[in-house]
């Protein structure tokens, strides 16, 4: 190597370093610029006021505690009970908590303390640690208390609402009703609501002890009140699950046997006529392109909400990805077969039936399964804007933005239903196609 | 055994094809069974997800082409605004296409530390690699809209929550997609970066990532494009972007299908193009790889 040589190669090194050192450089750079671009395009700085922190706080603690309401009709002078304030969780006639006492004088005890009692005439005290008795009394809609002007900021007041909230409870007074929340940990009445008799009953009483409901047999009856259950609905959940995992399965095993035959005709090796096989595959491009969104919103019209129309969507858009990757499939099986089985004799249907699917099957099976998977995940999504499945559930239970333990039990749900079908179709896959690893 | 076959050699013949038939049989029938359950799974699925819908699947075949017919009738009428209200609707596109990058993009981060934190022999606590992998797991499993929602009531509407939810989800499904790389990464490169002192961060940025880069930007252009769509369908319940005025513009109902049609229409060039541009460049990586 002359040393002419030498210098140039040097320089044609030099050449090659300083350009990965210029990507080196350039690549996070352009990164930083763009994250730059976007912090303000999507207006992060302002996202600190939108941003909702009670939101926040209440999602956390509500999705794992209940609150029980005592509900003084400042009308009637009628005292309800309710878990969550619902009609399905109101205690019976006759019952009330054990830490509720007194008869003329209602007595609510807080915990910590913290004591509300209704006295009669629409009188209410509230006894808080560390502050002076709180009177009020509802009249109208006026409600007149004997708080100081400057209060503290855990209690609002105004002569028509008083606010008052404290680390064990929320207390709220209106001229109409006069109502305490008392907050618990724990899902309530996940397994009864109180008008069934197995509610609060211990697992051993229900399964081995005295008949509870003279009607029915304890386990029939248990299982079917739970099943009912009007809180929390789990017959309505399991449907709802059952929807979108049907939704998953119609729509993926459709489209693969839509697209399977279709793919033959998008394949270059079986499928000579050049027009026919662009335009298969321009329908491929064009049903994946339109895209489960649009196909959802278009069938909606068509079918009306439910699981079908997610099916549906499901099925054509995936109709069009496994078009794409089932003829990719067949453009690359292996020819000596196709040719040793014609050397019998075979017919065009029998070689592609004994020397191209056998080949292809493996690749076919395990894109259908994963995207069964995926499809899951999809039909959740699908479901909550056509109205089907547990993503409705979801989305209507966040938009009441009340029950935030079922909204928790819905998305633990989910992601044990996503998991369970990602196990599934690796368990299949393994059965069917053997494992890779 | 070749005691055996040599005093019965004539019988093993019939032994072998009787075998053979009945062995055949017996996969026919099993075959046919599986093909008659799977055929039964379907119709009876088509059958319950008939009746808990809404219209029924023979009641509105017929009527499938209305909509289409009425929005792209209308968007006919008014062909002349539609360059105008594709501009109006342009921002809205490039907002669907930021969330589906920015996502990508940290997703793909992220899912870079949990894949390369999650593979035995790369892993930096060897001992953590199951948690690392559950983490992984856990935010492949959550589907976008969950959090999408949720963070949503929390930040409101607007991009930054579908950003977010996009990008947990991508993280666990690329830190899957990349361990599955990682893990057939040749480890002499590390085990030589090792002998010259170098710590756990240069020897994944010199050893582990010019080996699997082609792998991993193919990838992600793959889940960019799943992005995409992602970002449209969350836009639709909330999230901003072109979905949200997707769904607006269908509030109003007829006399304003032209507003439909044009985001329909931008819906779909953007996908395919994206599809398009992404597929062209994954190729050229995997074919720069195989030479």
């Amino acid at each position: 190597m002359t040393t002419i040589e030498l210098h140039d190669t040097k320089l044609a090194a030099e050449k090659l370093f300083q350009r990965k050192r210029i990507i080196g450089f350039g690549i996070p750079a352009v990164i930083a610029v763009y994250l730059t671009y976007i912090f303000f395009a999507f207006d992060l700085p302002g996202l600190a006021e939108r941003a909702n922190l009670d939101n926040a706080v209440t999602l956390a603690s509500d999705s794992w505690s209940h609150k029980v309401h005592v509900t003084r009709d400042n009308r009637s002078g009628e005292i309800t009970y309710a878990v969550e304030g619902e009609r399905k969780g109101t205690y019976l006639d006759g019952m009330r908590p054990a830490w509720v006492s007194g008869d003329d004088v209602t007595t609510i005890d807080l915990g910590g303390d913290h004591v509300v009692r209704y006295l009669p005439d629409n009188r209410t005290e509230i006894d808080i640690p560390g502050f002076p008795l709180i009177t009020a009394q509802a009249e109208g809609r006026i409600v007149t208390t004997n708080l100081p002007d400057d209060l503290p900021d855990w209690i609002s007041a105004t002569d028509r609402r008083v606010g008052i909230t404290t680390p064990e409870g929320r207390i709220t007074l209106t001229g109409a009703r006069t109502e305490v929340f008392n907050y618990f940990p724990g899902w309530e009445l996940f397994w009864f609501t109180l008008d069934s008799p197995y509610h609060g009953q211990s697992l051993g009483t229900i399964l081995f002890g005295e008949q509870l409901d003279p009607v029915r047999g304890n386990i029939a009856g248990a299982v079917s009140d739970w099943w009912n259950n009007a809180m929390w609905r789990h017959k309505d959940v399991a449907w709802a699950i059952g929807e979108t995992v049907l939704m998953a399965f119609l729509g993926t095993m459709g489209g693969a046997i839509i697209a399977l035959p279709l793919a033959f005709l998008a394949a270059k090796r079986f499928s000579p006529v050049m027009l026919l096989r662009a335009a298969t595959r321009r329908l491929f491009d064009f049903v994946r392109g339109v895209d489960a969104l649009i196909w959802t919103v278009v069938l909606a019209r068509a079918f009306g909400p439910g699981p079908l129309t997610g099916a549906l969507a499901i099925l054509i858009t995936d109709t069009g990805t496994f078009g794409k990757i089932f003829s990719e499939a067949l453009e690359n099986v292996d020819q000596k077969q196709i040719e040793g089985v014609s050397s019998t004799g075979a017919k065009p249907l029998q070689r592609n039936r004994f020397g191209v699917i056998p080949q292809v099957v493996p690749v076919l099976l395990a894109q259908i399964l994963y995207f069964l998977e995926s499809n899951t995940r999809s039909a959740t999504i699908i479901g909550a804007i056509t109205g089907g499945g547990i993503g409705l559930m979801l989305t209507q239970a966040i938009q009441t933005q009340k029950d935030w333990e079922e909204v928790a039990y819905y998305i633990i749900l989910i992601i044990a239903m996503v998991m369970f079908m990602d196990w599934f179709s690796g368990w299949l896959r393994g059965k069917l196609i053997g494992r890779k690893d | 055994m070749t005691g055996i076959s040599l005093s019965s050699a004539a019988p093993t013949v019939d032994n072998i094809q009787s075998a053979y038939m009945a062995q055949v049989h017996r996969r026919r029938l099993y075959g046919g069974l599986t093909l008659l359950i799977f055929v039964i799974l379907m119709v009876s699925g088509f059958t319950v997800a008939d009746d808990r819908n809404a219209g029924g699947f023979w009641e509105g075949l017929h009527q499938i082409g209305d909509y289409p017919a009425d929005v792209l009738s209308e968007a006919w009428e008014k062909r002349a605004d539609l360059p105008a209200l594709m501009v109006k609707y342009f921002p809205a596109l490039v907002e669907t296409i930021n969330i589906a990058a920015v996502s990508t993009l940290i997703g793909a981060i992220g899912g870079l530390f949990l894949s390369l934190l999650g593979t035995r022999g790369l892993a930096k606590w060897p001992r953590l690699i199951p948690l690392f992998r559950r983490i992984s797991d856990v935010m492949r499993a959550v589907p976008e809209i969950v959090i999408a929602l949720v963070l949503i009531f929390v930040l409101g509407g607007g991009p930054v929550p579908a950003m977010i939810a996009i990008a947990i989800h991508t993280a666990g499904a690329l830190a899957k997609l990349f361990s599955e790389v990682s893990e057939n990464t040749d480890l002499k490169a590390v085990e030589g970066l090792t002998s010259t002192g170098a710590t756990w961060s240069q020897k994944m940025l010199l050893g582990v990532l010019p080996q699997v880069a082609p792998n991993y930007v193919s990838y992600t252009l793959l889940r960019f494009e799943i992005n995409i769509r992602a970002s449209a369908i969350l836009g639709f319940v909330g999230a901003g972007g072109l979905g949200y005025e997707l769904r607006n513009s269908m509030a109003w109902g007829p006399g304003r299908f032209d507003e439909a049609a044009a985001i329909f229409i931008l819906l779909f060039g953007t996908i395919v193009f994206f599809d398009q541009v992404s597929s062209r460049y994954r190729n050229r990586l995997t074919e720069g790889q195989g030479q």
